[in-house]
């Protein structure tokens, strides 16, 4: 029987099926950060229970670090979040990828960076942006901390099955459009509760033409469509980031071409069907800039902010509640939205191929007045590598802060946070009311959309710009 | 975990669709390492004036639902986040069922509540109802007329009572493994533990590695 890349991995990870029809489903990779565990491991404690496989638990700090210096956390209760993780990884004989940790950083990052996330596996963690693992395809989602223990003492999730849908991106992305155009496109088209109860994969052209990091961010956001998980079928782009730098992690070798060789047969098979499908044109994609509070309020750069009643998904009062609090008036062309900060980072847009375009459009250009432009690493090694391939100066040079690694202003955990009123133009993933600070604006956008804002002021339709 | 069987109360009109985990339990609050002390965060940034006196324009502020414990809301509810806190505030501030509705889409339905959000609610002896759009409609309108109005949510026979002088009753489905879970409060990681030899067995033949 034809097989989707869901179905045969799910297949081969069913321990059992339950009574009542859910299957009792292996865990193969468990990522674990401070803000989801504490009380997950209380439980374990409080019913005398012990991490199952240890081995396969993978410990970091990322949502609380600050990112103006590497170690030092002046919130007391951030401290003591870090500190029960570090005492909870020493009582459970979890690996911790501490602060000073040459490999530390945003957790799904980290994962891809360690040769963790490989094809045909499962991967979890108390955390919905997990599907960004499934770029390799991987079945991978978020879970809760109630979940997160179950994952603890058994290595297993009780799960229901979910259903299939399609996404095929067909023809060829036009010159500044990426995939985070195509991601936010999706989501304005099917809405944030579109994906509800699916697991996405993402096809066609489009998408096997993208590079590793580009795929992750378009599976990273598959929660905002309301999946949990986002898949892409591995190629040979997928074994070349594998076995392209140490992974320490990855099988190496002769047992790197035994898991290839295995690899090749996950795709899905011709004539597998799903649930659901849809196909999109890339090459009527234009880059994408949100208005609202919800990840579908999103339009094209070349429009204007809609009027209550125009926005298919969302009733008036809910858009008006949104124009309200972005302080934003139907017509206004989005090109004429200015900007106070510019946010490139995440675990969207946080990786090395992110920081390059960035810097590309960066170099030898100012900052506009008045703008603050924070750039912050994924991880400590993508800080690293772009520290050696000088992007640190230009984006200084540019007037830009260059910051350590962590979640940072994506979810303004940290110090690093937008002011009441503060607009600004963000690589990640969430425009929620308050999401980057009590107040603040987001407006989601590509990092070479956020590049040329923190340039103009403004955004800018960047198919007009040269470099 | 408390078992659910069928609760009386006041019901709680949240007038907003697609309403997100950041906006029930800003991150401030996740840095706590205990289970509890969520309940007077829940809705914070609506809740309460910067100055930190309740906002009297946010409808749970308003006499009429104090002590409201089933909280009636739009579409999506529970967007976002995976953050488990979210339902612990929900649950904290004393809400045994929310209510939602589900959204034609062709020949199927997408779900009220956001996937995690709705797990988490399982976990955690929360009802997470889904009605129609009009079923819904109808509890918004009643609440409107009759402020304070109670209702009875009874899992057994998948039932909600508006007490009116003329009662209105919805019947509302549920996944039989997750009326099963709430009825009896369980545990899930217990129960997962009795499989303990099939996942050991499991593990013998299994390459986590390449996963073959
Ligand atoms: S970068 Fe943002 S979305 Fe990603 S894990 Fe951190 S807080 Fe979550």
């Amino acid at each position: 029987m034809s097989k989707t890349l869901f179905e045969k991995i799910w297949d081969r990870h069913v321990v059992k099926t339950l009574p009542d029809g859910s299957a009792l489903l292996y865990i193969d990779r468990h990522l674990v950060h401070e803000v989801t565990s504490p009380q997950a491991f209380e439980g374990l404690r409080l019913a005398g229970r012990k991490v199952r496989r240890p081995d396969l638990t993978f410990a970091t700090m990322d949502h609380n670090v600050p990112t103006d210096q590497q170690t030092v956390i002046r919130d007391p209760v951030s401290k003591a979040q870090v500190e029960a993780l570090r005492q909870n990884c020493r009582d459970f004989g979890v690996p911790l990828y501490d602060l000073e940790h040459e490999s530390q950083g945003i957790v799904h990052i980290i994962g891809p960076e360690l040769g963790l996330t490989l094809p045909g596996t499962t991967i979890v963690c108390g955390d919905s942006h997990t599907a960004t693992h499934g770029a390799f395809g991987t079945l991978a989602f978020g879970i809760g901390t109630s979940e997160v223990e179950h994952v603890l003492a058994t290595q297993t999730l009780r799960q229901k099955k979910p259903k299939t849908f399609k996404v095929e991106f067909t023809g060829r992305l036009p010159r500044g459009v990426t995939s985070k155009d195509m991601i936010l496109k999706l989501i304005g088209q099917i809405g944030t509760a579109g994906g509800t109860g699916y697991v996405l994969e993402y096809a066609g052209s489009a998408v096997s033409a993208l590079s590793m990091e580009a795929r992750m961010t378009i599976c990273n956001m598959s929660i905002e469509a309301g999946a949990r998980a986002g898949m892409i079928a591995p190629d040979e782009t997928t074994f070349n980031y594998i076995a392209s730098e140490s992974r320490p992690f990855a099988p190496q070798g002769a047992a790197l071409d035994k898991a290839a060789a295995f690899w090749k047969t996950l795709p899905s098979d011709p004539g597998a069907a799903y649930d659901r499908t849809l196909a999109l044109h890339a090459a009527d994609i234009a880059p994408q800039v949100t208005w609202g509070t919800s990840p579908g309020m999103v339009g094209d750069v070349t429009g204007v902010v809609p009027a209550p009643g125009q926005v298919p998904g969302y009733g008036a009062r809910d858009v008006e509640q949104a124009l309200a609090y972005m302080g934003l008036t139907p017509g206004t062309p989005m090109t004429d939205i200015r900007v106070d900060t510019v946010f490139i980072g995440s675990c969207t847009n946080g990786r090395i191929e992110d920081l390059r375009k960035a810097a590309a459009i960066l170099k030898g250009r100012k900052a506009a007045k008045n703008v603050r432009v924070m750039v912050v690493p994924g991880s400590a090694p993508v800080r690293r590598q772009a520290m050696a391939e000088g992007l640190d100066k230009i984006f200084i040079e540019a007037g830009a802060e260059w910051r350590y690694a962590g979640c940072s202003m994506c979810l303004a955990m940290n110090p690093d946070q937008l002011k009441p009123g503060e607009r600004c133009a963000a690589t990640s993933n969430r425009n929620f009311e308050g999401r980057q600070g009590k107040g603040g604006r987001t407006h989601l956008c590509s990092p070479e959309m956020a590049a040329w804002a923190a340039v103009e002021g403004h955004f800018v339709d960047i198919r007009e710009k040269n470099g | 975990m408390k078992a659910f069987t069928t609760h009386r109360g006041i019901v709680a009109p949240l007038d907003n669709a697609n309403v997100d985990t950041d906006q029930i339990i800003p991150k401030q609050f996740l840095k706590s390492i205990k289970r509890t002390g969520f309940g007077e965060a829940l809705f914070f940034d609506w809740r309460y004036l910067p100055d930190g006196r309740p906002n009297p324009e946010f409808v749970l502020n308003a006499p009429a639902y104090r002590g409201a414990s089933i909280l009636v809301t739009r579409n999506n509810f529970g967007c976002g986040s995976s953050r488990e806190h979210a339902v612990w505030a929900v649950r904290q501030y004393g809400f045994r069922a929310v209510i939602a509705p589900w959204q034609p889409r062709g020949e199927t339905r997408v779900p009220a509540f956001a996937d995690i959000f709705h797990n988490n609610c399982v976990q955690n002896g929360l009802l997470a109802v889904e009605l129609s759009e009009a079923e819904v409609e109808e509890i918004f309108q009643m609440v409107a007329r009759f402020p304070g109005l109670e209702a009875t949510v009874d899992l057994d026979e998948q039932r909600i009572v508006l007490h009116l002088p003329e009662e209105i009753a919805f019947h509302f489905s549920i996944d039989a493994g997750v009326k099963e879970h709430l009825r009896h409060g369980l545990d899930a990681i217990g129960l997962t533990l009795q499989h303990e030899q099939d996942i050991a067995a499991f593990e013998k033949s299994h390459d986590v590695q390449m996963a073959r």
